[in-house]
């Protein structure tokens, strides 16, 4: 007799993490909370997992669980154990996770973040505590409260039209692929005490063997919300909980499964730099472009799929190696509409302030609404490039110097109107002397990976350095 | 070596060289490649990256792996980090350290995804419930959004404390290079923290403190703390004039942007200088005393109808701030920002 009840090894002594009376605890008389609490203490000892097991408590009368349980412990928000024991679990993969959580925390509030830890089968062990009333904050209706019963926000009984059925959590987290372990047992009488041991421990073991998510649904008395004494409390649910929650193993395929092994791992930033693909090329060369402007503006405007955004980033990268300060921006959500994308570039000798563009002194425009909505904003020294197989006319209150270049022609003939970008590119570097043709052809090699695409680029660029010589 | 990034991939690179452990996150733009680059990088290198069912489970989930000792981080845009603020208080009351990334976007509701300064108040100011705080980091540009990715976790670890990135919708679209080497990081001992260890079996991570006495007590000590931070971690960058006729403060993208119009202003014979806050809070305070000298003017200019002006007036206390603010995802134009600044000074004449 003594033995039963013993303190478990896995309880504290004394309470020492709560407040007052240290040696009680704060549950009422006949609560199913202490012999729940009691059976999962044991169960860690006997194991002789009470260094790994770590217990996240939620809110609601489980709140104060770290009072007895000598263990690594956390609280969470209320509804939030599984997300809160998810990231413990993952951090800890030798952990044995315990969400400790009630009806209204995981079967309202929190349902969410309960199914889908469930549903990614997280190494973690919840206990659901129905006592299908919210017990701490003063006996309201809780999602598993029956029909017909009374709470403090039903008092005349809860109703199906007005509050819906009672919810059956392990119904339906057995009905996910995931979960290995899932059960619903009773605290009320010593035959459901000896199965909900039974059940638990093999929850426990399934958590020592990494075997995934095990889910037991504790139905449990709260004489005070009940308004019943302790005696009546375990009767009534024998006679009527357990009618709608009947007890029993719903699914316990851990066997049959591997276990579930997650890495947490820290590592050297030479990992990190080859995962990045950092490789020190020392290509960047220490020697600036010499630009007719400290700061060059650019704005490369066309419709979609014309590459503006990439003509954009290969301006910039190539100015990146030859040590400039740049800048790169993308045109953005309304922007996009109506036919013009564009990207904005900043290459300057010094740090640059604003990266937005308003006038640019270099505009790129591949069809005619870019020419119209960006051509009067380049001022006289500026430099305007538009494509003159899409453009026939231009507008007339043009100020900068403008160079129709046939792009998409040119593209089409070196393999594809796609690389009209390329052509520009290649115009513009040998019209500025900004860039040598090596130096792209370089960079296009190194750009593209298809050798078919770096033929079509190579043409395309080498099309758009001729033409500069023409003009 | 250098790199050209986007601001949202360089807030990843600076996590991971960082050191950090394990990314939480959900999916909203403009802040998603973010999650992208980090579920790009976390994984192969055996971290951990969830995709969290909801920015709630992310927070939490964070919450956790920081229990955990982790360094640890999620990001988000406005409406997101919104659905954040209950687990950021639950941090912060537990006094655990964590990384959030805010890449603002239009509000109130769900506004659009351009960019906008306008979850000043909900970050600078908690936007959780109760009486805490959180270092805020705000970069005006890409390598320093790398740069201070670093240094929040750094700060986090230091003072057990939340911090956040404020970052927004152009920083985080915008590419720049950045240059990534190894960093000295200083990660620190946390013996508080949850694991499998049997030191670890009396360590606690709560907020709750059931006795009236324990709780001022720990709010007390929460805000020593702060104290401390606000102390030795505020910080601005200035820029421009020495003896400015006039100043001109704004953060992020739109300090960047004040910068070239100092420049602009310098040109046209006006000494104008920048104020440039690169901690939100603790708020550079004495910076703006030590700049600003009576009577000279403030144009103070945000994403949002006012709300930084409040901690620059805050600040000059008696001194005549004046608020310019662009709203809807429109960035100002460089005219409208030096036009802007010579209003203010003819106002501070006319005075
Ligand atoms: S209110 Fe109910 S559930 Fe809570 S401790 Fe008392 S009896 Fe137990």
């Amino acid at each position: 007799m003594t033995k039963v009840f013993e303190k478990s090894s896995a309880f504290f002594d004394t309470f020492e993490r709560k407040p007052s009376m240290q040696k009680t605890t704060h549950y009422c008389p006949g609560c199913g909370h202490g012999t729940l609490n009691k059976i999962i203490a044991d169960q860690v000892a006997e194991l002789g997992i009470q260094d790994r097991t770590i217990y996240v408590g939620p809110v609601g009368c489980g709140v104060f669980i770290y009072y007895y349980f000598e263990g690594a412990c956390a609280s969470a928000a209320h509804g939030r154990a599984s997300a809160v024991a998810t990231g413990i679990s993952r951090a800890n993969p030798d952990a044995i996770t315990v969400s400790y959580q009630g009806d209204g925390d995981l079967a309202a509030i929190g349902t969410s973040n309960a199914i889908h830890a469930a549903n990614r089968g997280e190494n973690m062990i919840v206990f659901f505590v129905n006592n299908n009333i919210y017990g701490m904050t003063g006996g309201q209706m809780a999602p598993t409260t029956l029909i017909d019963q009374t709470s403090a926000t039903s008092p005349t009984g809860r109703t199906v039209k007005n509050d819906g059925f009672p919810l059956q959590m392990a119904e339906i987290i057995a009905g996910l692929e995931a979960p290995t372990l899932v059960a619903r047992v009773g605290v009320n009488n010593p035959k459901n005490i000896r199965q909900a041991i039974k059940v638990i421990k093999r929850g426990f073991e399934i958590q020592r063997d990494k075997k995934g998510y095990a889910f037991i649904e504790v139905l449990s008395q709260c004489p005070t919300n009940w308004k019943k004494n302790p005696v009546e409390s375990c009767k009534w649910i024998d006679e009527v909980v357990s009618k709608q929650y009947p007890f029993g193993v719903f699914k316990d395929i851990a066997d049959e499964r591997e276990a579930v092994e997650r890495s947490c791992e820290r590592v050297e930033f030479a990992a990190v730099s080859e995962q990045l693909g950092l490789v020190d090329t020392e290509k960047e060369s220490s020697q600036q472009i010499e630009m007719l402007q400290d700061e060059l503006r650019f704005k490369f405007a066309g419709f979609g799929g014309q590459g503006v955004l990439s003509l954009g980033m290969m301006m910039a990268k190539l100015a990146m190696q030859r040590n400039m300060q740049v800048t790169w921006l993308p045109s953005y959500g309304p922007e996009m509409r109506g036919g013009v994308a564009n990207s904005s570039v900043v290459v300057s000798k010094n740090t640059i302030g604003s990266p937005i563009v308003d006038n640019p002194n270099v505009l790129v425009a591949l069809n005619r609404p870019s020419l119209v909505k960006f051509g009067a904003l380049v001022p006289e020294d500026g430099l305007i490039i538009y494509n003159s197989s899409l453009i026939d006319q231009i507008p007339a209150d043009l100020k900068g110097q403008a160079y129709a270049l046939p792009a998409t022609d040119l593209a089409t003939e070196a393999g594809s109107a796609k690389a009209a970008n390329v052509v520009v590119l290649g115009f513009f570097a040998k019209k500025t002397g900004m860039f040598s043709l090596d130096e792209l052809e370089g960079f296009l090699r190194e750009t593209f990976k298809k050798q078919a695409l770096i033929d079509i680029n190579l043409k395309a660029v080498k099309a758009g350095w001729q033409a500069a010589k023409e003009v | 070596m250098k790199k050209l990034v986007k601001g949202n991939e360089a807030v990843v690179i600076g996590a991971l060289v960082a050191g950090c452990d394990a990314y939480y996150g959900y999916p909203i733009t403009p802040a998603s490649e973010i999650a992208h680059a980090a579920s790009e990088y976390f994984l192969p290198l055996g971290k951990i990256f969830v995709q969290a069912e909801c920015e709630v489970g992310a927070i939490n989930m964070v919450y956790g792996s920081a229990s955990s000792g982790l360094r640890t981080m999620t990001a988000s845009s406005g409406p997101g980090i919104s659905l954040k603020m209950e687990g950021i208080s639950y941090l912060a009351g537990a006094e655990l350290p964590c990384v959030i990334v805010d890449v603002q976007r239009v509000g109130p509701g769900l506004g659009n995804i351009g960019p906008e300064q306008s979850d000043y108040f909900q970050v600078v100011k908690g936007g959780g419930h109760g009486d805490y705080r959180a270092i805020v980091l705000a970069p005006a540009s890409v390598e320093e959004t790398y740069q201070m990715t670093i240094e929040a976790f750094d700060l986090a670890d230091k003072w057990r404390t939340p911090v956040f990135l404020l970052t927004d919708a152009t920083l985080g679209q915008m590419m720049e290079p950045i240059d990534i080497r190894q960093e000295p990081t200083q990660r620190s001992d946390k013996p508080w923290a949850l694991d499998t260890q049997p030191e670890s079996n009396n360590n606690l991570i709560t907020s709750i403190y059931i006795d009236f006495d324990d709780m001022e007590t720990h709010i007390n000590q929460l805000h020593a703390k702060y104290k401390q931070i606000t102390d030795s971690e505020a910080r601005a960058e200035v820029y421009g004039a020495d003896v400015p006729d006039i100043v001109l403060t704004g953060y992020g993208i739109t300090g960047r942007m004040l910068r070239s119009a100092v420049d602009l202003l310098n040109e046209q014979g006006i000494n104008a200088a920048l104020v440039r806050p690169q901690t939100l809070w603790p708020f550079p305070a004495k910076v703006y005393q030590e700049i600003v000298k009576p009577g000279v003017p403030v144009l103070s200019v945000e994403l949002s109808r006012g709300q930084f002006v409040e901690d620059v007036r805050l600040s000059l206390p008696g001194h005549s701030v004046k608020h310019y603010g662009r709203v809807g995802g429109n960035l100002p134009e460089m005219g409208e920002l030096v036009e802007q600044a010579k209003l203010c000074l003819q106002e501070a004449k006319n005075d």
